[in-house]
């Protein structure tokens, strides 16, 4: 394949995919900016002080015995310890970027 | 009789050490557990912080199991700042550490997807890329983008999109025993997690180190045949991922 | 050239409320008596996205009231230099018509405990504290508005009553007042005072803005009462009455309703801030 129709191939691909985005940012503008809530998961901490007592001036301080209280969602997931095959520590790299000042 | 700060510090995380003296009720006797009204305070507001934070983890350990690492975790790792929004950066490397839970050990991965979707929520606006001007076929291959400051790449062994979306979409099936990238945007407001195809995060990688878009495409055709071009380029313009290329630096 | 200068540069003498995002589409539609908004700063304080746009949106519609909660201006230490810098750039970016921090401290070293903790009144905080509101205030290049804390306990060593220590930096600093009529009501009660003769030995002429905000009820070691400042509930009848009490010494001031916990829908907080608006009639 020449390096001009490899650029021509490409450029059609790249026309398709503005194709597809043009319609789906239409579609966003007509959107409400910035009414409601967010998503779930998304959104920011509450503020601290005067957001912070939960009504009872007791609370369990005793960290060290553990045990699983409840079942959460882990409990339907089956994975294999080698989820790709290879076994690897620190299974997730991040693109790094700093966070904020 | 003066408390100061430290010893006040170091009897509000330690429920073992003695109220410091010095501290007074109504009757000018000692506080006694009045003084356990800072402790719970402390502890319930960056526990329920902890929660807000990181609703994936949450609802993979449950509740009440969540609530207890959060009062382990919130003691041995207090806010370093006022932002709490950016509490837990360095929860996943804790929950890595954290012997009890090691059976569930794509937990730390889940973490980071945390974080990073409330890392994106308040990241910088930007403006998404002209598309108009890149019409031109020969300029277009000459593109170059960054992503934007709100998207995040995330690189999984695990199927993180799959736990992702069992515990947060209605009727998802269960995670396939797959590794899986993950692209963090956010178009307008809220963001969104979207499974990267295979050569997709490194393509990404590629293009934000200032690769334009031609020779970027070609090498990972190179190394991902079946790389798409398209579907890619769409999902990345639609999740407002991409912007202006904003570093001088040549690759 | 553009015009920088604040839509709103003081807080009316009416009801404001504490803002939470969820109340947004309301706020805009119907705040009925709702003149001026209170914000967090510490929330705003991230680069963009959602909560800078809901603040931009609000700024051209309300007078806003910027209320710190992390700047810990009793700690024992130096004022943490990035967060005032982000402070100030939050406060030019918003034009707020007042901005207000607590007589407290949440600040320890590196750590920040997110809780507004205690200070014995003594003749070393009161230097500190002073020192501190005038380095805010230089940077921010304005006046700032300082809120009397909810006690839980008293501290052997104080020599100054409340009262007079908020009276001493007022004049020391030139800083304004928040009278915090719920905290008043919480602290009296635990730390066994009259509610009224804190306002009556209060610095009233300072006053700048009034809390209201509902607490819980618990009870100490010895069975005494111990109110909780948990923001959560209704203002209470005691709490209103002693809000009357004091409108009828400072005249109309603004008056915000806290609820920070369990926050209700929008028309149960808009009848809490009705409650302030017909408190605030017959000294209007």
């Amino acid at each position: 394949m020449s390096n001009t129709m490899k650029t021509v191939a490409l450029a059609s691909a790249v026309a398709a995919a503005f194709v597809a985005q043009s319609t789906t940012q239409a579609d966003a503008a007509a959107k409400e900016k910035c009414y409601g809530v967010s998503l779930a998961g998304a959104n920011d901490c509450a503020a601290g002080p005067g957001t912070t007592c939960a009504g009872t001036s007791t609370v369990d301080y005793q960290g060290n015995a553990w045990t699983l209280v409840d079942k959460g969602t882990c409990a339907e997931i089956e994975l294999p310890n080698m989820a790709d095959g290879t076994e690897r520590k620190g299974s997730l790299e991040e693109l790094s970027r700093d966070l904020p000042a | 009789m003066t408390v100061s700060q430290d010893i006040f510090r170091k009897a509000l995380l330690d429920a073992e050490q003695p109220v410091p003296s010095g501290l007074l009720d109504a009757q000018g006797d000692a506080a006694g557990t009045r003084f356990s009204v800072y402790r719970n305070n402390v502890v319930v507001s960056l526990s329920e912080a902890l929660a807000t934070a990181f609703p994936l983890v949450r609802k993979l350990l449950g509740a009440e199991t969540f609530g207890k690492l959060a009062a382990i975790y919130v003691r041995a790792h207090p806010p370093t700042s006022p932002l709490m929004m950016f509490y837990g950066k360095d929860f996943p490397e804790f929950l890595d550490g954290f012997e009890p839970l090691q059976h569930i050990r794509y937990l730390s991965a889940c973490a980071q997807l945390d974080f990073a979707m409330r890392r994106s929520y308040h990241a910088a606006d930007a403006p998404p890329v002209a598309t108009k001007e890149l019409q031109d076929p020969e300029r277009v291959m000459q593109a170059r983008f960054s992503l934007a400051p709100s998207a995040v790449l995330l690189r999984s062994v695990w199927p993180l999109y799959d736990i992702w979306a069992f515990n947060m979409l209605p009727s998802a099936p269960k995670p396939r025993a797959i590794a899986q990238d993950v692209l963090v945007a956010r178009p307008e407001f809220d963001p969104q997690p979207h499974l990267l195809a295979p050569g997709m995060a490194d393509w990404l990688d590629k293009l934000n180190s200032g690769h334009a878009l031609g020779p970027a495409t070609s090498e990972i055709l190179e190394i991902y045949p079946d790389f798409d071009l398209t579907a890619s380029l769409a999902l990345a313009l639609n999740a407002q991922a991409l912007v202006d290329y904003t570093t001088k630096e040549t690759p | 050239m553009l015009d920088t200068s604040p839509r709103f540069d003081t807080l009316p003498p009416a009801p404001g409320v504490g803002y939470k995002p969820q109340h947004f589409a309301d706020l805009m539609d119907a705040p009925g008596p709702v003149a001026w908004l209170e914000v967090h700063a510490e929330n705003y304080m991230g680069d963009g996205g959602r909560p800078h746009a809901q603040l931009r949106a609000l700024q051209e519609r309300f007078a806003l009231s910027v209320h710190g909660v992390g700047l810990s201006i009793g700690g024992e230490g130096a004022l943490d230099a990035d967060h005032l810098a982000r402070l100030k750039e939050l406060m030019a970016r918003t034009q707020p018509a007042s901005f207000s921090e607590h007589l407290a401290w949440s600040t320890h070293g590196a750590e920040f405990l997110n809780d507004l903790l205690p200070l014995p009144y003594t003749n070393a905080t009161l230097q500190r504290v002073a020192a501190h509101i005038n380095q805010v205030q230089d940077i921010l290049g304005r006046q700032m508005l300082l809120e009397n804390p909810s006690s839980y306990l008293a501290f052997a060593e104080s020599t100054w009553s409340e009262t007079d220590f908020l009276a001493e930096l007022v004049r020391r600093t030139g800083c304004g007042l928040l009278l915090d009529v719920n905290n008043v009501f919480i602290s009296a009660t635990n730390l066994g005072y009259s509610p009224q003769g804190y306002i009556d030995a209060y610095p009233l002429e300072a006053v700048g803005e009034i809390h209201v905000g509902g607490h819980d009820e618990d009870t100490d070691d010895a069975g005494a009462p111990l109110l909780i400042d948990s923001h959560g509930k209704p203002v209470v009848d005691p709490v209103w009455a002693l809000l009357d009490y004091t409108l009828a010494h400072t005249g109309a001031r603004p008056v915000l309703v806290e609820w920070d916990n369990d926050v209700p829908d929008w028309p149960t907080l808009r009848d809490e801030a009705m409650r302030a608006a017909r408190a605030l009639s017959p000294v209007q």
